[in-house]
């Protein structure tokens, strides 16, 4: 001990304090962490623990934001009483909450919870005050659909935001339209019934499920679409096609002329 | 140009008919011989041909070696310019077998033989191109010429000619003697060269009024476009929601729809501001013309006409992706950003006996951009 004390003043004392410091809280961090996601996989849960583990995950996640009775901030978070599983399985799922800090667009990021979770945390948020569910897997089958009117749909309704083949494209102050290329048959259908940020809703009454299979089909199948050309360039029309030719041409251009006016060989010395 | 000084560019002639600044210290040149021009007559005689030169000048010294600098180095530079144009001459048979082989007609077929097609074709011009050019480079002796030009005015003599053969065919032809023939003459060609102006009108007939009208009347269906199916309130119930709507019976006649496409919008109670006027007040919805907090705007832009349809349900902002135009859907789709100069028309709305969304009547104001009759 008396060796530690009289190392104390060195210059790397200050930074081995800093790391044990981080060391301690990071561990500690994990094992609450891991503690509470052993305790939701514990097995044979019933319908009202289910509900207690998702109020306990909202605690955890989500209260800081939307408030502990989920009623939201005003100018930070939306209330999420009546939004409905399907909101609260999309939000969780695509990774977009738990956010990270307040931004104008949530970006996709790797998702944080187990299905599990995600599953109970919606079943807590449905129960304080309904809206729209989570559609099974047979609600949100592409087999049987018509990508051809579901084209016709997504031209119609969704391409001036989210571009022709779900590349995405901006809004205003920030927000953007993202691209649908990493979104499960799920996801879509539940942003389509949802609406989430400031996307419009687009309810059962007014396309139908039938018609949001076939939207989904579509946006299925573009993506499935090859590139002859080996580059797919975003996919976002002529912009990024017509910046790749200019630059690309422009400087081959540019180095071709250079090539053949430059100077060489002195003959005639 | 750094062999022509004081401010003489190539192709200028000095008082002599010489090139300018023709100097000595030419690149590869032997002091004090005379330039050879590229475009002008060979040496001897007929260097008197251009103007100004004076006659017996000694014939310039022949300028442009036979054989290259470096027959080694011209040797390897052969072989890679003879490369470049076979490569050249496979791809452009490559093409010839490219088309005849991509024949199908899907759309990937056709990407595939797009791609294929230019590949080659490419290649062949630029095994062109890169065999020319270093073909000019490595193996031509790299002599610099400089193209003279004559000057534009013709020889005086030449000049007088011309005049006294006009003067003649002029005469001969009795134009000047005889008033009633170069009357009629002339008046025989201006309707001729009026006729012309006339086809002018074959453009197409004058849009008229027609502009300022849409199919839209009253008791027309909105139909959701795409799926073509009347709308009730009660289906289109969620606040937030945005549809593109289209005239019942109008949903394939894109002459129509290119003005009459509209988008209707659900809000929650209480977020639109009404005006109980019946007509459009700015910054305001009429709300006569709405059904159950829904309304209905053109999707025509107010700018140049783009489908402005990028609606965001958290700010009621409806973007024109073009030129990004702003319109306040609560406020009557008044602009508050972006080039557009009028608010989004705003369609009246009731709903039919059977409780279907309909058109109350035409739009009441022209809809889209700007035209020169707008009154």
């Amino acid at each position: 001990m008396p060796s530690i004390s009289l190392r104390r003043r060195r210059p790397a004392a200050g930074y081995a304090v800093i790391a044990l410091g981080l060391l301690t809280v990071g561990t500690a961090y994990a094992a609450i962490t891991s503690a509470a996601a052993a305790s939701a996989s514990a097995p044979g849960i019933t319908s009202q623990n289910q509900l207690a583990e998702g109020r306990a995950i909202f605690l955890q996640e989500c209260a800081t934001c939307h408030g502990l009775y989920a009623q939201g901030t005003p100018g930070v978070a939306p209330s999420l009483i009546g939004v409905g599983s399907a909101a609260v399985d999309f939000q969780v799922s695509t990774g977009r909450m738990p956010a990270r800090e307040p931004a104008a667009e949530m970006p996709r990021k790797p998702v944080q919870l187990t299905t599990r979770q995600i599953h109970a945390l919606a079943a807590y948020i449905a129960s304080l005050g309904g809206g729209p569910a989570i559609p099974t897997a047979g609600q949100v089958s592409i087999a049987g659909a018509n990508p051809g009117l579901g084209q016709q749909l997504f031209v119609t309704d969704c391409a001036q935001c989210h571009n022709f083949v779900g590349a995405g494209g901006a809004l205003t102050y920030g927000k953007y339209a993202p691209a649908l290329t990493a979104s499960t048959p799920t996801q879509i259908y539940e942003a389509m019934l949802t609406g989430p940020e400031a996307m419009p809703v687009f309810n059962n009454t007014t396309i139908t499920p039938q018609q949001k299979r076939d939207i989904i089909a579509y946006i299925v199948e573009t993506r499935q679409e090859p590139n002859p050309g080996g580059f797919s360039l975003g996919r976002v029309g002529p912009v990024t096609e017509g910046l790749v030719a200019f630059l690309g041409l422009l400087l081959f251009m540019v180095f071709a002329a250079l090539w053949i006016t430059a100077k060489h060989g002195k003959a005639h010395e | 140009m750094s062999d022509s000084p004081a401010g003489h560019g190539p192709g200028d002639i000095d008082e002599n008919g010489r090139p300018a600044g023709d100097g000595p210290a030419g690149d590869g040149e032997a002091p004090g011989a005379p330039r050879r021009l590229i475009g002008t007559p060979p040496p001897a005689k007929a260097h008197a041909l251009l103007a100004g030169e004076p006659p017996g000048r000694p014939p310039a010294a022949r300028e442009l070696p036979a054989d290259p600098p470096d027959p080694a180095k011209a040797k390897r530079a052969e072989r890679v310019v003879a490369a470049c144009f076979l490569i050249a001459m496979l791809a452009g048979i490559a093409f010839i077998a490219c088309y005849v082989i991509f024949t199908g007609s899907t759309l990937t077929d056709v990407q595939h033989s797009n791609l294929a097609l230019g590949l080659s074709m490419a290649l062949t011009f630029l095994g062109l191109a890169v065999g020319a050019t270093i073909w000019v480079r490595r193996i031509m002796p790299p002599v610099e010429l400089t193209e003279q030009r004559k000057p534009m005015r013709s020889a005086d003599e030449d000049r007088a000619a011309f005049a006294e053969t006009f003067d003649e065919g002029a005469q001969a032809s009795q134009f000047v003697k005889r008033p009633l023939l170069r009357r009629t003459l002339i008046a025989a060609s201006i309707p001729a060269a009026i006729a012309p102006v006339m086809l002018l009108r074959d453009l197409g007939p004058l849009p008229g009024t027609s502009l300022d009208h849409t199919v839209w009347r009253r008791g027309l269906r909105l139909l959701a476009y795409g799926a073509n199916t009347p709308i009730r309130p009660g289906d289109f119930s969620s606040p937030g929601g945005m549809i593109t709507v289209v005239p019942d019976g109008y949903q394939d006649d894109f002459n129509a729809l290119a003005k009459a496409a509209c988008i209707i919008i659900k809000f929650a109670p209480g977020q639109i501001v009404y005006t109980s006027q019946p007509h459009p007040v700015p910054g305001h919805v009429v709300e006569n013309w709405t059904v159950d907090n829904i309304v209905c705007y053109s999707k025509i832009c107010t700018h140049v006409g783009c489908p402005a349809a990028l609606y965001e349900q958290t700010t009621h902002h409806i973007l024109c992706p073009c030129h990004q135009s702003t319109f306040d859907a609560a406020r009557g789709a008044e602009v508050i950003f972006g080039p557009a100069t009028r608010p989004l028309p705003q369609l009246p709305m009731t709903v039919d006996s059977q409780g279907y969304l309909v058109a109350r009547s035409d739009f009441t104001e022209p809809v889209g951009p700007s035209f020169w009759e707008r009154s």
